[in-house]
């Protein structure tokens, strides 16, 4: 109760928000208790592994389908159909009718969001021309390539303007200069004030773009918050080369620092460098290189999500 | 309702369009001129047995006189029965050589002559083969006797009052309108909405459902889906009509107008029979969705469209009990039963004067309509929509 009280209360203030997802399938839980805060304008990155419950939370905020249990709140509304003229979605499975011209195709799904036909059809022609397919337009979507196709149904998924956009895995099947194209046109919605969820695999795109990612394995959510607290819960690594082999300065060297090659490689004391590097200095080191890295969100992700969470990310392929 | 209805529109526009602006249509529109077509040629070939089995011909071998007198008697038995039914008679002139005559006559094939009447109608005598055709012999036997004696032959005067129709005749040809609206309505159906069964097949192969999904409730997909392929069908029918093979056939035999007046009259009727076309679609149309929903692939659609039209059958047949009997128990529970109610109505129409149950009908079929379109929505969401392993009732594990 008093849970609800406060979602309510905070509710106004999120774009998405989602406390306590379950779904169950015939005896498998799916999602696990899934809580999830976005805010408006953001970019939202729901990162894991294949199978992780990426697209069926997103499943349940969309509204396909209902969770068993927990509470969703989509633009203010409990029931996300209700804003449906304000949400554009990109499923993973792509389909478009084949023989449905390309501007009507994105017409059509403008249509389905509430938008009228012919204002479709006008914007689909200026979308089309600006991402170079104005030539394309009048063409059946069969006669597309893939790559075109998916273009075709992103422009569906914004042609109406939305205040949200949600993307499930929208990288996959891109090639490199597809994806790049695509993350400009996120950076761009997200620019003009549109929260954006994107579910991925791929740590890299996640990193790249999101402000704020849900970290989500095993259909629980391991972390939810800002991609620089996801790093901070790691100390940055320092790696040092020394002249000198021995001395004074190796007092500055923590416990636990490993060799690797010629290098040291420890975690940054909590201090900060500029204590370890007076005492290297002080004690004669001799400094032939120093680097401090700051941890990815890959590192965090190993840290959060487990080693096996990991691997499993590992396995597929990194667009 | 407003966003409900305009989701439902948008759906139907989509599909309405893919539909008749598609080529298949054209096949679609052609499709009754097949069993036109074969109808011709069976029709030809039917024609062509039926004229070598037609009733025989038998050459009279007479004197001009007597010739005329027994062409009399088969003109005047012509009026009781019909004349296509009556041996044929040709006249050939007695020649010296009476047997190589008979001889000649028996051996002709245009036209088939089946006997020789030969003797006048004093000394008569056949010559040929009846064998197995008793009544073509008693005919002959009595246009001989009334030949012989045309005073006797002459009918009766039968002073005869018309009225324009008797009870017996009135609810045996009401029966009749009452049948043939069924069947219009049984076959219109049973070849428009088999359709129904494939029509989510599209969305689910190719994945646009999911979009559609997320942006419209699936009550509207299934309503948009339905009415399109209702007004495809209508597209069809108006198109066929239009061609005049009905409308010819109609006007050929006299149009309606040979029927009797059902009870609810002409107008009444045919309005009628627009509607319960509509909901009798509409129903079954809905029903088939919500199975053709449960497939992922057309050999599961082909394989449920066999039940699907058995089902279609035994349902006409339970619809047809209210012929004739429209009040009978098993009558009003054809009305009642949602899938039969269209049909049994329109039969009722014929026979039963009276509004009152066509307005409350109507308003029942279209709840079930609305009921089973939800159930169909429901069930496409709980067991098709579902991102996990598909729960089918026969494979679920008992509690």
């Amino acid at each position: 109760m008093l849970r609800r009280a406060q979602h309510e209360r905070t509710a106004d203030r999120l774009a998405v928000e989602a406390i306590d997802l379950v779904k169950d399938f015939d005896g498998t839980r799916a999602v696990d208790g899934v809580s999830l805060a976005v805010p408006p304008g953001s970019i939202y990155g729901l990162l894991g592994p294949n199978g992780a419950g990426k697209t069926t939370t997103l499943r349940i905020l969309i509204g396909i389908i209902d969770p068993s249990s927990g509470i969703r709140r989509v633009l203010g509304r409990e029931r996300p159909l209700d804003a449906a003229q304000e949400i554009g979605y990109l499923p993973e499975e792509r389909g478009l009718y084949p023989a449905m011209h390309a501007r009507d195709a994105i017409a059509f799904m403008g249509a389905l969001r509430g938008m009228p036909i012919a204002e479709g059809r006008r914007r689909a022609d200026a979308l089309l021309a600006e991402h170079n397919l104005g030539d394309w337009a009048k063409k059946p979507i069969r006669t597309l390539s893939k790559g075109m196709a998916q273009t075709v149904q992103l422009l569906g998924t914004i042609i109406h303007k939305p205040r949200l956009i949600m993307l499930d895995e929208p990288f996959a099947g891109l090639d490199a200069i597809n994806q790049g194209r695509l993350e400009e046109l996120i950076r761009r919605e997200a620019r003009a004030g549109v929260t954006i969820i994107f579910s991925t695999h791929v740590i890299a795109h996640a990193e790249r773009l999101c402000e704020r990612v849900a970290i989500i394995a095993r259909g629980k959510v391991a972390f939810d918050g800002r991609v620089d607290d996801a790093r901070a819960k790691l100390s940055s690594i320092v790696r040092l080369r020394t002249r000198a082999s021995d001395g004074p300065w190796r007092s500055a060297i923590p416990a636990g620092a490993r060799r690797e090659g010629d290098e040291w490689v420890f975690e940054l004391p909590a201090a900060g460098p500029e204590p370890l590097l007076k005492a290297l200095i002080d004690g004669g080191a001799g400094i032939e290189t120093l680097a401090i890295e700051r941890p990815g969100l890959h590192d965090a992700f190993v840290a959060i999500a487990g080693n096996r969470a990991a691997a499993e990310m590992g396995q597929e392929k990194v667009q | 309702m407003m966003r409900f209805l305009r989701s439902a529109f948008v759906i139907a526009r989509r599909d309405f369009s893919a539909t008749v602006l598609s080529k298949a249509f054209i096949f679609f529109l052609l499709g009754p001129l097949f069993p036109l077509l074969l109808g011709g040629v069976f029709g030809g070939i039917g024609a062509r047995v039926a004229s070598q089995t037609e009733q025989p011909v038998v050459a009279v071998v007479s004197s001009q006189q007597d010739f005329e007198r027994l062409s009399a008697a088969r003109d005047q038995l012509g009026q009781a029965l019909d004349p296509d039914a009556l041996v044929k008679l040709i006249h050939y002139p007695p020649e010296p050589d009476l047997a190589a005559q008979q001889q000649r006559l028996l051996g002709t094939r245009q036209p088939p002559i089946r006997a020789v009447l030969s003797g006048g109608l004093d000394h008569p005598r056949l010559t040929g083969s009846f064998d197995g055709d008793p009544a073509a012999l008693g005919q002959l036997r009595l246009l001989i006797a009334n030949a012989r004696a045309p005073e006797q032959a002459n009918a009766t005067i039968l002073p005869v009052t018309t009225v324009r129709a008797s009870s017996g005749s009135l609810a045996k040809v009401r029966a009749l309108t009452g049948q043939i609206g069924q069947m219009l309505l049984f076959f219109l159906t049973i070849l428009l909405s088999g359709m129904l069964l494939s029509q989510l097949i599209e969305e689910k192969s190719n994945k646009i459902i999911e979009v559609i999904a997320a942006a419209v409730p699936i009550d509207a997909l299934f309503v948009g889906k339905l009415f399109a392929m209702l007004a495809a069908s209508v597209v069809g029918i108006v198109v066929w009509v239009s061609a005049g093979a009905l409308l010819i056939q109609m006007v050929k035999h006299g149009g309606v107008t040979t029927l009797p007046p059902p009870a609810v009259g002409w107008p009444g009727f045919l309005a009628l029979a627009v509607i319960y076309f509509a909901m009798n679609y509409l129903l079954l149309g809905a029903a088939f969705l919500t199975i053709g929903a449960q497939a992922s692939t057309v050999r599961e659609v082909q394989t449920m469209s066999m039940p699907v039209t058995f089902a279609q059958v035994l349902i006409f047949g339970f619809a047809s009990t209210v012929i004739g009997n429209p009040d009978s128990t098993e009558g009003l529970a054809a009305a009642v039963f949602p899938l039969s109610s269209p049909m049994a109505m329109i039969a009722r129409a014929a026979e039963q004067p009276g509004w009152w149950p066509h307005v409350l009908a109507i308003l029942w079929q279209a709840l079930w309509v609305a009921l089973i379109l939800h159930w169909g929505s429901k069930l496409f969401r709980k067991t098709v929509l579902k991102s996990g392993p598909r729960t089918r009732w026969w494979k679920r594990k008992p509690a």
